[in-house]
This record gives structure tokens, C-alpha cells and sequence, in this order.
């Protein structure tokens, strides 16, 4: 049994952070078998976190975001090539330029991609852009360095911020336009959202919420932009940051549960058919992978974290070559960050699920803060700007199901603090079972516990 | 004997050369009360939990039983390792503006040549002599000159804050028994000598500036402000200390156990891109730092099933931590090239060590120009002599023969 999941044909499709790490780990584990590795970029794996920031400050050029191999693969890439479809019964994953690869077990790892602007000739004028590739990121930062009088940010969540962020350090004017109340309300909520708001304004962004983009204006280049609201404006650029895409289209008639929301997988990374059967030998990793999360209630979960990416690759890689009882679940608590306006903001958990928020250290008036949230009594996440290393110890609370508010006594903790309403949008769960914990600190140690009702 | 507390024998000088065997007996023990109310925590995932709980006070003036060294009159206040946040992040950010990124990025490795000069300098001066000791020829003078030069302090004067430094060190080792006050009194004067020392260093920089740390303290301000004349004092008397009493420990607690572990030296010997994990295996295996001392939980706070009484004198005991089964696997052994090694030798959470990246050059390059330089070298007396302080852990002297050059 042993000596059979060591050997065979593995494929990767997705060829960037999953699918590198997973490959990484996968010969980590003793895996001598022929590994394939198909992408449709052109170049070998690269780092996303840093097209909104360092690259678009100038401060690294975007061909130097190139991710570290950390061990020789001994694979076959097949670059610059997609993926179009998959053959579960004769396990061969069929390439656009007619080839096909056969495997044994296969790894899904095609992430996402930019959501692009819905009216196709309005996106097609020059200087409108989204950010998810490094050619993305070099074109825009070329038109950045050509000082535009105005750049229109469409979308004010962490990608869309980010880009207003680096424009404002640039020196550039820039219009942001967000549907929502405030930026990063629907990651966060609306106390730190009302902060973020605060701090882009005093950044000189021009913020306009509640309103949305009705048309971009010109012909072959943008000129200008009009909102809801009726007003406009001019502008030379446009990036429009509406959120991501799962490319999971050349999945549509592979008979898996695969859909605009994902890859359906269970807690081990296995693919789910259509029928909800978990499949053996088809996994999923990454931001195209949907889980369930025995923290947030079974919830199927989709996270476009790049620390998820990475966990989640391991814990495929170890499954796709290890026998049922070695198994481990993907149980990490998610975790992101973001940087901008000079805020450091990093999050733990998932501050969507939540009903409840508490400023537990620090203030919002310092904007260096800890807050934790809570749903129905138990910690379920926490969030810091410019003050991370805080954290960890509130991933102890989520992964113990902490009751909510966590326990006073904070040396910052500024007066006694009052939850409040967190303001994001209901987590829609329909039963309420039994709360569950995390136990143990090693990844092949850990269990889940149930905790009697409270 | 037998009714002395765990803690006493801790700290008891004899087994200074080897605690580690009461350290497991402490894992074994679980949370430990002592009989003067102090908590001993000694496993590794229940200190790290406690260095990031922020009900965990730095800050001595939290704890239920007086504290003579904070009630002096005229004490320096407590620099920023004894204070929380918020306090403790402005004044660490404000220390940290001419140190290390984001504003002076290139500091500590704009002096990785400075550092190797300085190290062959020592080495040069073993020329035609057999027997060396590490710690006064080498380990000790190597972070006071580097420490010196980055504060702007000149090294002539060492003499003199070595005596003070002693006497602040002395002044927080936490032994049981031995009547304190005196200790702490002399302790809380050194403090005070030192820091109007610094002060006035710092003063006559003030519009002249030069490039030191102690000239971008009075000359500096940053959107955050500048640290005001006392805690001038009180930062430069931090930053000498911890520059001077720890990194010394940890070069020499290096090389002994280099040769303690023969193929591990030859190993280092002929792979010195081994090094730098090398390093974190010795802070691991060997910190300087056995012990936090300091800390006051706010609230009471449960540790592995046992309440920790708000106000209580809570010591952490990281040496022991590292040496948990629990989290490293064959933790007695010591393996150079070490994977997932996140040990608690620079501490954990918003206290973790400031100058760790300095720390860490430092001895990266005086453990390997040693090893390039020393032929065959060999240790005279094992175990060596060692300092008294169970906090500051390391040898007072460490003989060797060096054979050849
Ligand atoms: C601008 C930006 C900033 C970010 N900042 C942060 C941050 O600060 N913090 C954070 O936690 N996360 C951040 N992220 C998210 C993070 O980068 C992602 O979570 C991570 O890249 C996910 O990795 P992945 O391998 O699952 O997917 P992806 O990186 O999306 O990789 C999928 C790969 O598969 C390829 N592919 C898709 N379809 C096919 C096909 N049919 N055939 C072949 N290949 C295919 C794609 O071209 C791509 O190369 C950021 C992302 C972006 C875009
Ligand atoms: C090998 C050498 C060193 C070791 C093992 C070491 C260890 C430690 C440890 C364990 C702490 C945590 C204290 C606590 O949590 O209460 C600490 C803090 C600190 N160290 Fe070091 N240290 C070393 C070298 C240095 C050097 C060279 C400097 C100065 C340049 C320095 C400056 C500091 C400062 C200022 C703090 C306080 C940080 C804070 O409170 O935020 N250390 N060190």
C-alpha cells in the first residue's frame, strides 16, 4: 500500500502557490513517482501579495516576485498551456492544444482570477485594468509611472484598498468607489471599516460609498467615469477591483462539484462529485478549493488567503500519498493580512462568521487596535491593525472555542470594553449544532472535541 | 534539603552547570507554586501561550507583594522591557527608528564587516599564547565594542559600566533566600549611575549630530515624536545591558558545546552556510537567557488547569521550554541542522527581542572565524566556572587550549 502511493502519476494543474507547494510536499513525503505540473502563465510560480504593493510603489520589480523553490521537484512543466477539461473516467486531463495527460491522482489547484468590469467595450479602452497576474501588475505600474492626473479604484475590498493605498504614496489622486458603506466592510465589518474610511480620507483619497460605477467614458482610452449618484469625474485610469473569479469553467463537465464558488472538497482536500461522493484520487487546494470547517459549524468554507493556499497544499499533498488512516484534515485557522494607508492589518479566523465585535486592546482612535469577534458566545476571530503580534494568542481562543468576550485584563485594554453589533453579513446557518474545538499542537496530533452546550 | 522549593534549587549556584535535569522535573510538575507565592511555568506551548496573552504584565509595579526596587524614590522608572503596551510599543518603536526597518533597514547588516574586523582583531590577539579564555579574550569584549560603537559610548569607559552592569544584573536574579534588598538597593543605583552617564553622553550629541544611536535619540523625531531626556536614559541603559551581558553567553555557550559535540564543530567546520541554523539550535539548546523573571498576570489567569492569582510573580522558565519533549523532538540532543526549530531563546510576542539580528550576526561570525582559526582547540576544565546569575546563564570563564593557529 505504501510502496503504491509512493510511485505513479501525479498532475498539478494550477501552477502557482498551491500547486508548487503542494508539489514541494509531495516529494517531501517520499513521492517518486512522475510528478506533472500544468499552467496556463507563462512563467514558473510566482508571488501574488506583492502586485498591490512593493510592486506597484516601484519599490520591486514585478519579475522578481518569482517564489522560492525550496527543494528540486525533478517534474515536468508544461507552461503557458490550459487546461480545458477533465476525462474523470479515463483519468486524463485534456489540454486546450488537443494533448492529453494521464494521471492517477490529480491535484486541482487553478485559484482565481480578477472579476472582470461586465460592460466588455468599456473594459476593453486602454487604461483599464484588473490586478491578479504579474503582467497586470507591470502594465499597471507603468501607466502609474506616466502620472495620470486621476486613477478610479472600482471596489474598496482588501485588493482595491491596497491599489489606492500605493497610488496616494505615489502622489497620485485617486477616486474610490465602493457599493458598500465603507471600505473593507465585507471582510471586516463596520467598526473597522468606519476606520478604514476614516484613514483613506485622511490619506486625500476621495471616497465615495454607497454609490457604484454606471458607465466608464471614452473610446479607445478611458477619459472619465460616471457613478449613481449622477455625478462624474475624469480619469486616465481605471482598475477595477470587483473581487475574483474560481477557475473552475474547464471542470463544468468533469462531473465534480465544481461551480462558481469552487471546488467542492472535503475536510482531507478529496474532490466531491456532483452527487456529493467524495472522489479518491482527485484533490483540491487553494483558492479554487471549497471546505468544510469544523470551527465555523461544517460551513463550507472558500478563502482567497495565500496562508491557506499553502496549509491546504501541504495537507492534499500528504493525503495524495498516504494511506486512509495517515490522513490528516486541513483544519489551520485561516489566516490573512493586508498593508495599507500604513496600517498593518492582519486577521485570524473568520470575522464574517461572527454577529459580535469588541475592541479587546488598543484603540480606534490610535488605529492600532485588537478586535475580536464573536458568534452566539464564542470566539470566532480576530483582527489587528498594526499590532500583529498580538495575535496569536486569539488563535488560541477561536481554536478553543472561547467563550465571547474574551476574558478582561489586557494591560491596553482602554476602558471596559462593550461588544457591538459586528455588521457583517449573516452568517447563514440553519441549525445550531454543538460547538467544536481544536486540541493539540502538531499538525499530525491535532483533534476536534466536542464541547457540551453551554 | 529535600524541603527547599523547586526554585531554590534552580537557582542554588551548584547546579548552575546543569539545571536541565530540575527543569524536567518542573515539566513534570506542571504549573508550580513555590512557597513565597511565585508561579513556575516550565513547558513550551504554555510559555508561549502566556508571552502573547496580553493580561501578562512586563511591568513589575502589578504585582500584590511590594516590590522594593520599584518603590525607590529616586529610581530610574522602568525602561521599556518593564513596561505593557501601550507605552512599551512607542517607546520600542521610538528606540527601534535607528536600529532596524522599517526606518534605518540597513543598520545591523551595514555591519557585518565591522563586526568580522573586530572579531579577527580578538582573534589576532591569541597570536603566541596556548591557553585562551573565550569569555575575556574574545566573547566578552566582541558585543561591548559592537554594542559601544552603535550607541556612540567609547570603549575606554568600559571599565566603568562594566561595575554597574554587574551590579544591575545582580540586582534582578530572582534567587530565593538570600536577603535581596541590599542587592536591589545597589542594583537601582547602578541604574541610576549608568543612565545619567548615558544621559549626558546623549546631551552633548544634541545638534551635533553623528551617527550612533544615541545622537538619533536627542536629534531625531519621527511622526512619532523623540524620547524625552529620561527615557534617553532609560533606553541606553537597556540597550547596553541586554548588548552586553547576553550575546556573551551565547558565543561562549557556543563553542563549549561545539566542543562538547566534536563532529557537529567539524560538521560547522566544513559547511559554514550551516551556521546560521546552527545558531538557533544553540539558543535553543543553550540560551543565555534561562529565565523571564518579570512577569505579572493583570487578572487571574488559568495555566494548564492551575489559577494563577492576579498580582502574582509569574516566572517563565524559556530554558526549560526548550527542552520540552512536547514540542521538540529528542530535545536533549544537540542537532545542528535542526528543522521547525522555533524556540523560546529570544523570547515570544510583543517583549521578543530587540536585538536579535545583531545578536545573531555576531555570533554567526565569531563561531565561525573561531572555527576557521582554532586548529585543534580543547577544552581545559569541564564543566567551566560559571557567573552566578540562573537568569543571564554562562560561563564566567571558559579555558581553552587552541592548537595552533
Ligand atoms: C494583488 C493580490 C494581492 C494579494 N494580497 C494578499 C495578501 O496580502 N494576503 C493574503 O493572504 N493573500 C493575498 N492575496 C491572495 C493570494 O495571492 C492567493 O490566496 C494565492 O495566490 C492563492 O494561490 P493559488 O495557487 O490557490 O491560486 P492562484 O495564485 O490563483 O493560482 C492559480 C494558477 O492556476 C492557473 N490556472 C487557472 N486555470 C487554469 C487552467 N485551466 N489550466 C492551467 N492553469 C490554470 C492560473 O493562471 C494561476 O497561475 C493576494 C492576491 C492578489 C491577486
Ligand atoms: C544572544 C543574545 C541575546 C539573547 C539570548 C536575548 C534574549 C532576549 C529575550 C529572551 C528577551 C525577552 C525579554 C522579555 O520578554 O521580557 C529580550 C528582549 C530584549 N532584548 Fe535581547 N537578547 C540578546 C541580545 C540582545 C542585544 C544584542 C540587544 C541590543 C542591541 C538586545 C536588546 C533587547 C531589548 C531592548 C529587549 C526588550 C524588548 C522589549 O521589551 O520589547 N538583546 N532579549
Amino acid at each position: 500500500m505504501l510502496g503504491e502511493s509512493r510511485g505513479g502519476r501525479i498532475v498539478v494543474v494550477g501552477a502557482s502557490l498551491a500547486g508548487l507547494r503542494a508539489a514541494e510536499t509531495l516529494r517531501a513525503e517520499g513521492f517518486a513517482g512522475s510528478l506533472t505540473l500544468i499552467g496556463d502563465e507563462e512563467h514558473p510560480p510566482y508571488d501574488r501579495p506583492p502586485l498591490s504593493k512593493q510592486v506597484l510603489l516601484g519599490k520591486v520589480p514585478a519579475d522578481r516576485t518569482g517564489l522560492p523553490q525550496r527543494r528540486r521537484l525533478d517534474a515536468h512543466w508544461k507552461l503557458g498551456v490550459r487546461a480545458a477539461g477533465l476525462d474523470p473516467v479515463g483519468k486524463r486531463v485534456l489540454l486546450a492544444d488537443g494533448a492529453d495527460v494521464p494521471f492517477d491522482r490529480l491535484l486541482i489547484a487553478t485559484g482565481t482570477r480578477a472579476r472582470p468590469w461586465p460592460n466588455l467595450d468599456e473594459a476593453a479602452m486602454d487604461g483599464v485594468f484588473t490586478l491578479r497576474t504579474r503582467e497586470d501588475a507591470v502594465g499597471l505600474a507603468k501607466c502609474l509611472d506616466a502620472r495620470p492626473r486621476r486613477v478610479l479604484v472600482v471596489g474598496a475590498g482588501f485588493t482595491g484598498s491596497e491599489i489606492a493605498s500605493a497610488c496616494r504614496e505615489r502622489g497620485l489622486d485617486v477616486t474610490v468607489a465602493e457599493r458598500g458603506p465603507a471600505p473593507l466592510v465585507g471582510a471586516l465589518g463596520g467598526t473597522l471599516g468606519e476606520l478604514a474610511a476614516k484613514l483613506q480620507r485622511a490619506h486625500g483619497v476621495d471616497l465615495r460609498c454607497g454609490v457604484t460605477v454606471t458607465a466608464l467614458e471614452g473610446d479607445d482610452r478611458l477619459t472619465g467615469a460616471q457613478f449613481s449618484d449622477g455625478t462624474r469625474i475624469d480619469a486616465d485610469i481605471a482598475v477595477i477591483a470587483l473581487g475574483a473569479v474560481r477557475n473552475t469553467e474547464w471542470l463544468a463537465e468533469s462531473g465534480l462539484a465544481a461551480g462558481p464558488r469552487g471546488v467542492t472538497c472535503d475536510a482531507g482536500c478529496r474532490a466531491f462529485d456532483m452527487y456529493g461522493i467524495v472522489t479518491d484520487d482527485i484533490f483540491a487546494a487553494g483558492d479554487v478549493a471549497r471546505f468544510p470547517h469544523p470551527l465555523f459549524e461544517y460551513q463550507l468554507l472558500s478563502l482567497e488567503h495565500w496562508g491557506n493556499a499553502v496549509a491546504q497544499a501541504e495537507v492534499a499533498a500528504h493525503n495524495m500519498v498516504n494511506p486512509g488512516p495517515r490522513r490528516r484534515p486541513h483544519l489551520t485557522v485561516p489566516a490573512f493580512w493586508s498593508s495599507q494607508f500604513g496600517l498593518n492589518i492582519k486577521s485570524v479566523g473568520v470575522p464574517t462568521f461572527s454577529d459580535q465585535v469588541v475592541i479587546a486592546q488598543g484603540s480606534l482612535k490610535d488605529a492600532r487596535l485588537v478586535a475580536v469577534y464573536g458568534y452566539r458566545g464564542r470566539v470566532t476571530a480576530a483582527v489587528s491593525v498594526n499590532q500583529a503580534r498580538s495575535l496569536e494568542y486569539y488563535e488560541r481562543l477561536i481554536e478553543t472555542a472561547a467563550p465571547f468576550p474574551p476574558p478582561p485584563g489586557a494591560a491596553d485594554q482602554r476602558e471596559s470594553p462593550v461588544p457591538m453589533p459586528s455588521d457583517v453579513p449573516d452568517p447563514k446557518v440553519l441549525s445550531h449544532g454543538p460547538t467544536v474545538a481544536l486540541t493539540g499542537h502538531l499538525p499530525d496530533r491535532r483533534l476536534t472535541v466536542l464541547r457540551p452546550a453551554r | 534539603m529535600a524541603a527547599d522549593t523547586l526554585f531554590q534549587r534552580i537557582t542554588d549556584y551548584t547546579h548552575r552547570a546543569d539545571p536541565y535535569p530540575l527543569y524536567a522535573e518542573l515539566r513534570e510538575n506542571g504549573v508550580a507554586r513555590q512557597d513565597d507565592g511565585s508561579y513556575l511555568v516550565g513547558t513550551y506551548h504554555e510559555i508561549a501561550a502566556l508571552l502573547h496573552d496580553p493580561r501578562i504584565s512586563s511591568d513589575r509595579r502589578h504585582r500584590t507583594a511590594p516590590d522594593e526596587t520599584a518603590g525607590a524614590a529616586e529610581a530610574l522608572p522602568p525602561s521599556f522591557i518593564g513596561l505593557d503596551d501601550p507605552e512599551h510599543h512607542r517607546l520600542r518603536g521610538l528606540a527601534m527608528r535607528s536600529f532596524g526597518p522599517p526606518h534605518t533597514p540597513d543598520r545591523i547588516d551595514g555591519m557585518h564587516e565591522e563586526i568580522t574586523r573586530i572579531v579577527r582583531d580578538l582573534i589576532a590577539g591569541f597570536q603566541g599564547r596556548e591557553r585562551i579564555d573565550v569569555v575575556d579574550d574574545f566573547a566578552y569584549p566582541l558585543p561591548v565594542t559592537v554594542i559601544c560603537r552603535l550607541l556612540g559610548v567609547p570603549t575606554e569607559d568600559e571599565p566603568r559600566f562594566r561595575l554597574w552592569s554587574d551590579a544591575i544584573v545582580a540586582g534582578f536574579d530572582p534567587t530565593p533566600g538570600e536577603d535581596p534588598v541590599e542587592r536591589q538597593r545597589a542594583g537601582t543605583e547602578a541604574r541610576k549611575a549608568m543612565g545619567l552617564y548615558l544621559g549626558e553622553l546623549a546631551e552633548r550629541r544634541r545638534g551635533h549630530p553623528s551617527d550612533d544611536m544615541l545622537s538619533a535619540f536627542v536629534n531625531d523625531a519621527g511622526p512619532g515624536g523623540q524620547l524625552t531626556p529620561l527615557e534617553t536614559m532609560t533606553t541606553a541603559v537597556l540597550l547596553l545591558i541586554a548588548g552586553h551581558e547576553t550575546t556573551v553567553n551565547l558565543i561562549t555557550n557556543g563553542m563549549l558545546t561545539l566542543l562538547r559535540h566534536p563532529e557537529a564543530l567539524e560538521r560547522l567546520r566544513g559547511e559554514p552556510a550551516l551556521m546560521p541554523r546552527a545558531v538557533e539550535e544553540l539558543l535553543r539548546f543553550e540560551p543565555p537567557v534561562h529565565m523571564l523573571p518579570q512577569r505579572t498576570p493583570l487578572a487571574d489567569v488559568e495555566v494548564a488547569g492551575i489559577t494563577v492569582p492576579r498580582g502574582s510573580p509569574l516566572i517563565l522558565m524559556l530554558a526549560s521550554g526548550n527542552r520540552d519533549p512536547r514540542r521538540f523532538s529528542d530535545p536533549d540532543r544537540f542537532d545542528p541542522a535542526r528543522e521547525d526549530n522555533q524556540h523560546l531563546g529570544f523570547g515570544s510576542g510583543v517583549h521578543s527581542c530587540f536585538g536579535a539580528p545583531l545578536a545573531r550576526l555576531e555570533t554567526q561570525i565569531a563561531l565561525h572565524e573561531l572555527l576557521q582559526h582554532l586548529d585543534t582547540p580543547r577544552l581545559v576544565e569541564d564543566p567551566p566556572e560559571y557567573r552566578r546569575s540562573p537568569v543571564l546563564r554562562g560561563p564566567r570563564h571558559l579555558f581553552i587550549e587552541r592548537g595552533g593557529v
